[in-house]
């Protein structure tokens, strides 16, 4: 086997990226006001094997400590750090800066819907308080069993996709009913919801799909598949809306 | 560089409920001009054919072409929906099914605009 790289053997390849990132101080700086909301554009030297959150990273460590976004595993899993990058929701870090077109600036800003509390970090509240409303947990009546709940593989498949959520909110952010209606559950909290609705083990089904019923509930959905195209998790989200919509018209799990 | 939020990089979906919502509320204006201009006859026989008589103009007949389109998407798109609510098969194909929508009604466009126009502007 040849080598044939520009680069040496085992050294990374490096690229020169323009981020341009939407800001927003509280409490201001000596440029601007308090609650203004700007962008400013950072030239970043990255790996050609880095994703966004480096290059938040590298800005933040390197050139301005005050950039404040979040996140904790850095790998997909804990579902701090969605952001509208390139005018899509997608986890920072999920998205590799090559696959970004890196060669024009990428444009980083908070997801949409919920408020700015500092830069890309949003108040998830209103998100999270639409998640517990739909009973995230297993309802069951009668006394509890001294063994495990069985359930058949069947029965376990019916919901598998759902239990995928990292309540990331890229989903419900990228939802254009949510955008100008925040009274909607949004995407999330219906996933959520079939989770345990799907659920043979379950016994809240009802309590959950009369919540769904309300005017804010599953009947907003008007089926723009942003929310699946936004998932990080490929979850088919508006199948699983889908699906709920289908449960509250026939009573069919 | 200016604040605001760049507008979302949705993808036919997206598109598709934009169109929807827009032809929609097209043709609820639509429907309220027509029921207006009817029940005009009940009050004043003379106004109502020269509003008819306006209608025959090219500018209303180009809006009467508008208004084929925007019926023809809407009715198409809305088949859709329809279909995509119903079936997991047309879920995971919609945005094929989307540029179905989009032939279909270039198809119809193709039938009717040629025929339309020259009954507008020919007056055949
Ligand atoms: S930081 Fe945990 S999902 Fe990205």
């Amino acid at each position: 086997m040849t080598v044939t790289e520009d680069a040496p053997v085992g050294e990374i390849a490096t690229l020169n990226v323009t981020i341009r990132i939407k800001r927003m101080n509280p409490e201001g700086t000596p440029a601007r006001a308090p609650g203004e909301s700007y962008w400013e554009e950072f030239h970043v030297e990255a790996h050609a094997t880095d994703r966004v959150l480096d290059a938040l990273h590298t800005i933040k460590w390197q050139e301005d400590g005050s950039l404040t976004f979040r996140r904790s595993c850095a790998h997909g899993v804990c579902g701090s750090d969605a952001m509208r990058i390139n005018a899509k929701n997608r986890l920072a870090c999920k998205a590799l800066l090559k696959d970004l077109n890196p060669s024009r600036p990428i444009t980083v800003e908070p997801i949409a819907g919920l408020p700015v509390v500092k830069d890309l970090v949003v108040d998830m509240e209103p998100f999270f308080a639409s998640y517990r409303e739909i009973m995230p947990f297993l309802v069951t009546t009668g006394h509890a069993p001294t063994r495990e709940r069985l359930q058949s593989p069947e029965d376990r498949a019916k919901f598998d996709d759902t239990t995928k959520c990292i309540l990331c909110a890229a989903c419900t952010t990228a939802c254009p009913v949510f955008w100008t209606d925040g009274q909607y559950f949004g995407p999330q909290a219906i996933v959520g919801a079939h989770r345990f609705i799907f659920d043979s083990r379950d016994e809240g089904q009802w309590d959950r799909l009369e919540i769904l019923n309300d005017k804010a509930g599953v009947w907003k959905c008007r089926t723009a598949f942003n929310c699946t195209e936004a998932c990080p998790r490929g979850i088919e989200v508006t199948k699983a809306i889908s699906e709920v919509k289908r449960a509250l018209t026939t009573g069919e799990f | 560089m200016s604040p605001g939020h760049m507008l979302y990089r949705g993808r036919e979906g997206m598109w598709m409920w934009v169109v929807h919502r827009v032809t929609g509320v097209a043709i609820f204006f639509f429907l309220l001009i027509h029921v207006l201009d009817t029940s005009l006859v009940r009050v004043s026989p003379e106004a109502y054919n020269e509003i008819i008589a306006s209608y025959k103009t090219p500018l209303y007949g180009l809006i009467e072409a508008g208004l084929v389109a925007a019926i023809s998407l809407h009715a198409f798109n809305g088949l859709r929906i329809i279909a995509v609510d119903r079936s997991a098969w047309a879920l995971r194909h919609q945005r094929m099914l989307v540029w179905i929508v989009w032939g279909i009604f270039a198809l119809l466009m193709a039938g009717f605009l040629p025929r339309h126009l020259m009954h507008v502007f020919g007056g055949a």
